[in-house]
């Protein structure tokens, strides 16, 4: 399966000499359109890949946040550890995060994704719990002796106001994901990711390695302004301030 | 499970640890390899920092250059410096290393120095101090703290990252996982991934309970520091807990 596409890999690595000569000797641009257009079919693959990873553990990772924030904001007993916790999992290198998981979820696109839902889970819960902490605690009791039920102040006061720390947390998690994911390649499944590792098993062939490398910033950026579009259209009162 | 209790046995074994490649050899590259680049991205990160934090300029060009970085894949950054003409091995590795612990570091010393209080500096001044006195007498043990959390967070990550390296040809306990990872041997994939990860959180403890040692005030321990809750709507600081990994 997509395993053995690491194993090149190896094969390079085990013998650098031949590697660099191999450099040296043929043509090796930073850039090649013609590769773009060649490979147009498997890119796409790739970034299909890298985008459904990143969308899927950032909604994921979202979900369960939430709850965990409510919960977290709640009782400083509960906050602490949640807060540790997340520090701990950030510790964690990825590249041994998913070493870890392979021997249970095996070299599937889980795998992956399992580990990016745990970082992007410690940055949301992180600034969720920031955005619930900073509503000040008079307008929230102003809320309820208006008469608004629990569930009403957290749709109605709650999330207008913690918003924008939501969509700041939502938007670090983002990027940082499509960063991380190039490192599903050690189970085959990195998106762009495979491309970088891919031409650095092919005789180090630069164009392919800059092409998902900028691959990927490209997606980050792209990911970045739709989310500040989606936090300007979702927040108009903080532009009719503004105004 | 087997795979765990293969890794636990190939722990335990002191020849996998003392042959030459073994665990403690990989541990020494992979450590060495780290501090270099953190002492060399401090090197170029704490003086810029400290200008422009003192000055107060370059705010907008910190914050770009923090976002910009965490977009970056550290696995890419990796494999364009072991292709370049720096070539291939250890020092393109802690080249790579050392340009992506800078942002951190940068970002943490800017906002450190950027947030001492100008009235405090104006009162030192007018005490009679020179520049430079202000500089080490004043701003920087107010800064240290964030100026400290930068570079154990850089150093963090630059651990965590050294673990890639393996990846693409370089050295460290990233090896035992791709070796491991090669061979189908998840046992030996297993045990990399356990000594990466307790290395990575030897050095958040190690560097945190230091920060904590050289830091001026009142000490209090990192887990016990009260939080002070954020205003409403702020966005948080451009302190970067950074790229991870």
């Amino acid at each position: 399966m997509t395993s053995l596409g690491t194993r090149p890999l190896l094969d390079a690595v085990s013998d650098p000499a031949v590697g660099l000569l191999a450099v040296d000797e043929a043509p090796n641009p930073w850039f090649d359109p013609s590769y773009v257009t060649d490979n147009w079919d498997s890119i796409l693959t790739y970034t299909g890949e890298h985008v459904r990873l990143t969308v899927l553990a950032v909604v994921i990772g979202a979900a369960v946040a939430l709850p965990l924030a409510l919960l977290a904001r709640r009782s400083r007993y509960l906050s602490a550890p949640v807060l540790g916790l997340s520090t701990v999992v950030y510790t964690i290198p990825s590249l041994a995060l998913f070493a870890l998981l392979v021997p249970f979820t095996g070299l599937s696109s889980n795998t992956v994704l399992i580990g990016l839902v745990a970082y992007s889970l410690v940055i949301l819960v992180r600034n969720f719990l920031a955005g619930l902490q900073g509503v000040p605690a008079d307008v929230r009791e102003a809320a309820r002796g208006m008469g608004l039920s629990a569930a009403q102040t957290f749709w109605r006061v709650d999330l207008p106001l913690a918003l924008p720390a939501f969509m700041a947390g939502l938007r670090i998690a983002t990027v940082s994901t499509v960063a991380l994911t190039t490192v599903g390649v050690l189970v085959g499944h990195g998106g762009l990711g495979q491309l970088i590792t891919g031409g650095f098993a092919a005789n180090f062939y630069r164009a392919e390695i800059v092409t998902g490398a900028v691959g990927c910033v490209l997606l980050a950026l792209l990911a970045d302004v739709l989310l500040a579009g989606a936090e300007r259209a979702l927040t108009p009162w903080a532009r009719a301030v503004r105004a | 499970m087997n795979d765990v209790s293969r890794a636990i046995t190939y722990l335990n074994d002191p020849f996998n640890w003392t042959r030459p490649n073994g665990i403690t050899d990989l541990a020494l590259e992979h450590v060495g390899i780290s501090a270099v680049a953190v002492l060399a991205a401090m090197v170029v990160a704490l003086p810029v920092g400290v200008a422009l934090g003192t000055a107060r300029r370059g705010a907008g060009m910190v914050v770009v250059l923090s976002n910009v970085s965490r977009a970056v894949p550290t696995l890419a950054l990796l494999t364009l410096f072991a292709v370049s003409p720096i070539g291939f091995g250890n020092r393109a590795t802690t080249i790579a290393l050392a340009v992506f612990a800078i942002p951190p570091i940068l970002t943490n010393t800017f906002v450190g120095f950027r947030g001492v209080d100008a009235e405090v500096r104006e009162a030192a001044r007018g005490m009679g101090m020179s520049r430079a006195q202000v500089l080490g007498r004043v701003e920087l043990p107010l800064a240290l703290p964030l100026v400290a959390t930068g570079i154990r967070t850089a150093a963090v990550q630059v651990v965590a990252t050294a673990g890639l390296a393996a990846l693409v040809g370089g050295g460290g306990l990233g090896r035992l996982i791709n070796l491991g990872f090669g061979q189908q041997d998840y046992g030996v994939m297993i045990a990399g991934a356990i000594l990466v990860a307790g290395l990575a959180l030897l050095t958040e403890l190690l560097l945190a309970t230091l920060s904590w040692a050289v830091t001026p005030g009142p000490r209090r321990l990192p887990f016990l520091q009260v939080r002070t809750t954020p205003r409403a709507g702020s966005v948080p600081e451009p302190t970067a807990s950074g790229v991870p990994l």
